[in-house]
């Protein structure tokens, strides 16, 4: 293991099998290398998503291939697909049941904004109604820039204060301020 | 079945007018002899799988405003035929369920009503397919705007704690449409109206 340009930071002689950092960086750590999704499909992004799970794209490689249908055992709720106004409820529902802490991805146009569906019965974009940690463009996109949103989510996992959940919780900062501005 | 097959329909069924139709044979029925023309057609005349129930809204001055259509097909003669059937009433248009005849009526006639207001006498369990079951409008109505109108959230808790709201979609010229012919960068659906791009800019 330790060869002639290699540079400790700790001395072994003294500390032994111990490694000293920071507590958010081991969490986070933790936490990106473990997103559990929770797949929110609602149209034909899922397929794309179901596409990033088979062996070609391959979520696994990146630590996130355990995909759970309950919102319990999830902390990353993958939107894809249209949100109409009647799935709406059920979306927050679900996203309120995952346990903190908690992302979102809004994946392809229509979870973004809404995308082609300007219409009576489509959410103008998921955002109002779950805080959306990381957009993609695309309709639907291609897998591999799902596994480029997810690497992104896991880059915003680490630089995240690894308690913020137990100090501030998300569900409150949930409201996006622009809700009914445009009436 | 051609156009000679409507004589002898009308021969049993004294009250059928013939309609336009670019391809099959189409009726003009009365609502209060669609039942009965129904259970003949499924019964005696081989027109035994109902494809479609929908409705016309023709516009708020016409009468009758609403007309409901049924498309059913002869699985045996391979036929089908369209039955249109004025509603009476244009502000509560109303017509007679089929779901008795054919269960494939059930569903197609909650979302006709869903969508247009018509209700079905004798239907098992009318209620809305599509939208949520407090929604005020019937949103396929000449006069309901494709971008919808504000009503509250469909669940109150929900709306409460996302500070949610139906609001009508930002139409920015549109409706996406598609254009029938071009390259493949002019059939891309757009909005047919961009005005609202370049005064964005100038201001």
């Amino acid at each position: 293991m330790k060869s002639e340009s290699t540079t400790l930071g700790y001395n072994s002689k003294v500390e032994g099998e111990v490694v000293v950092t920071q507590a958010d960086a081991v969490i986070n750590w933790i936490r990106k290398h473990s997103v559990w999704p929770m797949p929110m499909g609602l149209a034909c992004c899922a397929i794309e998503l179901m596409a990033v799970g088979a062996s070609r794209f391959d979520i696994s490689r990146f630590g996130m291939e355990v995909m759970r249908f309950s919102p319990r055992q999830a902390d990353c709720m993958i939107v894809s697909g249209t949100v109409t106004y009647k799935m709406a409820e059920v979306v927050r529902r679900i996203y309120e049941q995952m346990a903190e802490p908690k992302w979102v991805v809004a994946m392809g146009a229509c979870a973004s904004t809404g995308g082609m569906y300007r219409s009576y019965a489509t959410l103008q974009g998921v955002d109002r109604i779950v805080p959306v940690d990381v957009y993609m463009s695309g309709c639907p996109p291609r897998p591999e820039a799902l596994l480029d949103a997810m690497i992104k989510l896991q880059d915003k996992i680490g630089r995240e204060r690894s308690v913020k959940n137990l100090t501030a919780p998300k569900a409150a900062a949930a409201a996006p301020a622009f809700a009914g501005k445009e009436a | 079945m051609s156009h000679a097959d409507f004589a002898s329909l009308q021969e049993r069924f004294a009250y059928l007018t013939e309609r336009d139709s670019a391809d099959h044979l189409a009726v003009n029925c009365p609502a209060e002899h669609l039942l009965e023309f129904c259970t003949a057609l499924r019964d005696s005349l081989g027109y035994d799988l109902l494809v479609d129930v929908t409705a016309i809204d023709w516009d708020a001055e016409t009468s009758p405003r609403f007309t409901g259509i049924y498309h059913i097909l002869s699985t045996t003669h391979h036929n089908y035929i369209r039955i249109a059937s004025d509603c009476t009433d244009d502000a509560e248009p109303s017509l007679p369920s089929l779901a008795g005849l054919f269960p494939a009526a059930n569903w197609h006639e909650r979302e006709t009503y869903d969508m247009m207001g018509i209700r079905y006498e004798g239907h098992p369990d009318l209620k809305r397919i599509l939208m949520w079951e407090d929604y005020p409008y019937h949103p396929l109505r000449k006069e309901f705007p494709l971008a919808g109108i504000e009503v509250p959230f469909p669940a109150a808790d929900v709306a409460e704690t996302a500070n949610a709201k139906v609001l009508p979609a930002p139409m920015m010229g549109g409706p996406f449409v598609s254009s029938a012919d071009g390259t493949m960068r002019e059939i891309e659906p757009q909005a047919k109206d961009e005005s609202w791009t370049e005064k964005e800019e100038q201001s």
